[in-house]
């Protein structure tokens, strides 16, 4: 398989992630759809450091898992903290900032 | 040569170091008498410097001294120094007799002033002498400007030095406005002036114009504006009205401020610069009969007035116009000679008028009368300097004025003749109506500082507070004689018009011109004229002054307002500055707010709109993110 195939993929993923962010009401599911976004960047960095035979893009992969990890528990964090405070995590309710 | 350009420069520079003792030393100040006698050391050193440098350029001699100031490029712009030569020695010599003999005479004038504002006066005095001088040995116009302002600067605070006094503070801050339009007339016409020839230099610019090398488009702007400072500071109408005002000063200040020295810088510019005014013929013209309207008009006015300052402060105004008729006919030498002898006696006549405000402790005439028992040696300087003023043969004034009036009849002008030839007469009427009045007529009525009010509408008013403010409205206390401080002084300047007079009626210099053989007579009739009316009206009252008046109707009405003009300047002026605050302040009210209002309106309604973008749900704004990504994609890809 060619380089375009994964770069497909990643597209693919990068895609429905977009897609769970936007339309997800739980904030849990909007932080799964960054985490599909985030991995659909890491099969890309990865797909281009394998064909261009050059190690930097895994490494940057790896940088981007530990951002993810992190996110993910700052993120967690918040909503959890969100449900104590405001007792729902549904993303619509929470328009503290509406103009 | 250097060492006579020295003797002027320390003449300069005596004044200076003693107004800055004074200035600094501010413990020596407040003692008062002390600090005028530092000052009047300094004048009696200047005076005898100035004579011994006169003496050194009687002929033709001239010296410099100058020093670089202000270089620019690699090359001076302007220079500082003296310039010596027989014109401005003379006229260095008439400032510092006159600056000591006033500085002396104070002491004996200002008696009731406290210490410190004793010691203010002195210094103020010291300054004007410093910059009245350095305005008469300025070898360049930019030294010259400076120095006519600081003259313009001393005049205002002199004249405000009984600034607790509303009149007086008003009085000088006209006198500084007014003279203020005419120097920025000058500052421009010097400008002007350097950009046309590229040099400041009196003696350069002489030597340009005595070449032909100076370019003839455009320069008689701005010897016009030049002679705008003229009008403005030697009081020519219609810039006349600050003058009068300026009476509100002490007595001794009007005498060497508004009579003899910085009111003559008008006429001393237009005479030292006359081969620059000699080559625009229309603008001396316009110096002619402007000189003799304006004398016509402020003799006219002295005929009226019955405050006794008032009168030689019109009279100051009218001979000053005399000295610019002269000039304006193309003799600018007649005039500067009618500027020595009459410095001379108008300061005698300035200081005997303050002796007898000094005695009856009133300005108004009406006041006075058979002062000549009371006061017999102020009766005799004072008879002396109106001989002298009217052009009475043997007194100061009588050669000069002549002159005057052979000059502007050698010049072709006819008409300022006729007006100045009435003039003398006038002159003659008015100054022997003060002295039958003060001097020779009945005695005043008793309650004399009592009288004031009823004495006659607003010139008596205006003499009951311009007389000593610490007793002006106290007990009639009549004082004799005034003490050696004043009549020395006094005695002094009589016995120079007199010897000036006598001395020039037999050595005549040569005037340049030939006068007709009529005109002497003519001039003296006219002197002998205005004496006899007065005497007939004031004297022996045979002609009775109310009908006098009446036969005039018109002029008289017109000449108790003034003639209108200072009401006109008032309401000009209220007009203009009004008139220009309102539009301003609209500008300000309507369009510079007016925007900023409409600025923050639109910004409000602006953020009111647009507030309803903000959902505050985070997917939304995820969306428009993606959607944002996606059109820069589309347009990178396709655009």
């Amino acid at each position: 398989m060619g380089l375009q195939a994964y770069l497909t993929l990643a597209a693919v993923v990068f895609c429905i992630g977009l897609f769970g962010v936007m339309t997800r009401r739980n904030t849990i599911g909007i932080l799964l759809g960054i985490e599909l976004m985030l991995n659909s960047v890491n099969i890309n960095l990865v797909a281009f450091a394998r064909y261009l035979g050059d190690v930097t893009g895994m490494v940057f992969a790896v940088f981007t898992i530990c951002i993810t990890v992190a996110e993910a528990a700052v993120g967690l964090a918040i909503v959890i903290l969100l449900f104590r405070i405001r007792r729902t995590v549904t993303a619509d309710q929470l328009d503290l900032l509406r103009g | 040569m250097a060492g006579d350009g020295t003797l002027a420069l320390a003449a300069l520079l005596l004044h200076a170091t003693a107004f800055l003792v004074l200035a600094v030393a501010a413990p020596l100040r407040r003692l008062g008498r002390p600090a005028a006698y530092v000052s009047i050391l300094a004048a009696a050193g200047s005076l005898g410097a100035a004579v011994l440098s006169w003496r050194a350029h009687a002929g033709e001699a001239i010296s410099r001294e100058v020093w670089t100031w202000l270089p620019a490029e690699g090359q001076t712009l302007a220079t500082v120094g003296v310039l010596a030569d027989a014109d401005s020695t003379m006229m260095l010599v008439l400032v510092a007799l006159v600056a000591l003999l006033v500085q002396v005479y104070s002491l004996g004038y200002l008696t009731e002033e406290t210490a410190p504002a004793l010691g203010r006066y002195y210094t103020y005095q010291s300054l004007f002498a410093f910059s009245m001088m350095g305005l008469v040995l300025a070898p360049n116009f930019l030294q010259l400007f400076i120095c006519w302002e600081l003259v313009g600067l001393c005049s205002y605070l002199l004249i405000g030095f009984w600034y607790q006094r509303p009149a007086a503070a008003r009085a000088a801050l006209k006198a500084f406005w007014i003279t203020k339009a005419g120097d920025v007339g000058l500052l421009i016409g010097i400008v002007l002036l350097w950009r046309h020839t590229g040099t400041f230099d009196l003696a350069e610019l002489r030597v340009l114009a005595d070449n032909g090398a100076i370019p003839l488009a455009g320069l008689a702007v701005m010897t016009f504006c030049i002679y705008l400072g003229a009008v403005g500071k030697s009081a020519q109408f219609p810039l006349h009205i600050w003058l009068p005002d300026a009476m509100e000063g002490p007595t001794p200040v009007s005498a060497l401020i508004h009579a003899a020295t910085m009111v003559t810088a008008g006429v001393y510019l237009l005479h030292r610069t006359s081969w620059l005014f000699a080559l625009t013929p229309d603008v001396l013209a316009i110096v002619a009969w402007v000189g003799a309207f304006t004398a016509l008009l402020a003799a006219v006015l002295a005929c009226v007035q019955n405050d006794i300052k008032r009168v030689l402060a019109y009279s100051t105004v009218s001979q000053l116009s005399y000295m610019m008729a002269a000039i304006g006919a193309g003799f600018s030498a007649a005039g500067f000679f009618h500027l020595l002898t009459h410095g001379v006696f108008k300061a005698l006549l300035f200081l005997g008028a303050g002796a007898v405000i000094h005695a009856v402790h009133s300005n108004d005439l009406t006041d006075m009368g058979g002062l000549a028992r009371r006061l017999p040696q102020t009766a005799i300087v004072f008879t002396i300097g109106s001989l002298s003023l009217a052009g009475v043969p043997l007194f100061a004034g009588f050669l000069s004025k002549e002159e005057i009036l052979g000059a502007t009849l050698a010049g072709g002008f006819v008409g300022p003749f006729v007006l100045l030839i009435v003039v003398a007469f006038l002159t003659a009427f008015y100054m022997f109506r003060v002295v039958f009045l003060a001097f020779y007529g009945p005695g005043a009525p008793a309650a004399a500082p009592a009288a004031t009010g009823a004495g006659g509408g607003r010139a008596a008013a205006q003499g009951a507070h311009g007389a000593h403010p610490a007793h002006g409205a106290g007990t009639p206390h009549h004082g004799g004689e005034p003490d050696a401080t004043m009549l020395g002084p006094l005695w002094v300047l009589a016995v120079l018009s007199v010897a000036i007079g006598v001395y020039f009626t037999f050595v005549h210099p040569d005037p340049g011109f030939t006068s007709p053989a009529w005109l002497m007579p003519v001039a003296v009739g006219s002197a002998v004229a205005g004496i006899g009316l007065a005497w007939a009206t004031y004297q022996r009252r045979a002609i009775d002054a109310a009908s006098l008046a009446a036969a005039f109707g018109p002029i008289y009405r017109g000449a108790l307002q003034r003639f209108w003009i200072d009401a006109l300047f008032e309401r000009a002026y209220l007009l203009a500055i009004l008139g220009f605050s309102r539009l301003i302040g609209w500008i300000d009210r309507y369009l510079v707010d007016g925007v900023l209002n409409v600025l923050s309106a639109w910004t409000v309604t602006a953020g009111d709109d647009m507030r309803t973008m903000q959902s505050g749900r985070a997917q939304d704004y995820v969306y428009g993110v993606a959607v944002g990504l996606l059109v820069i994609l589309l347009w990178v890809q396709f655009g």
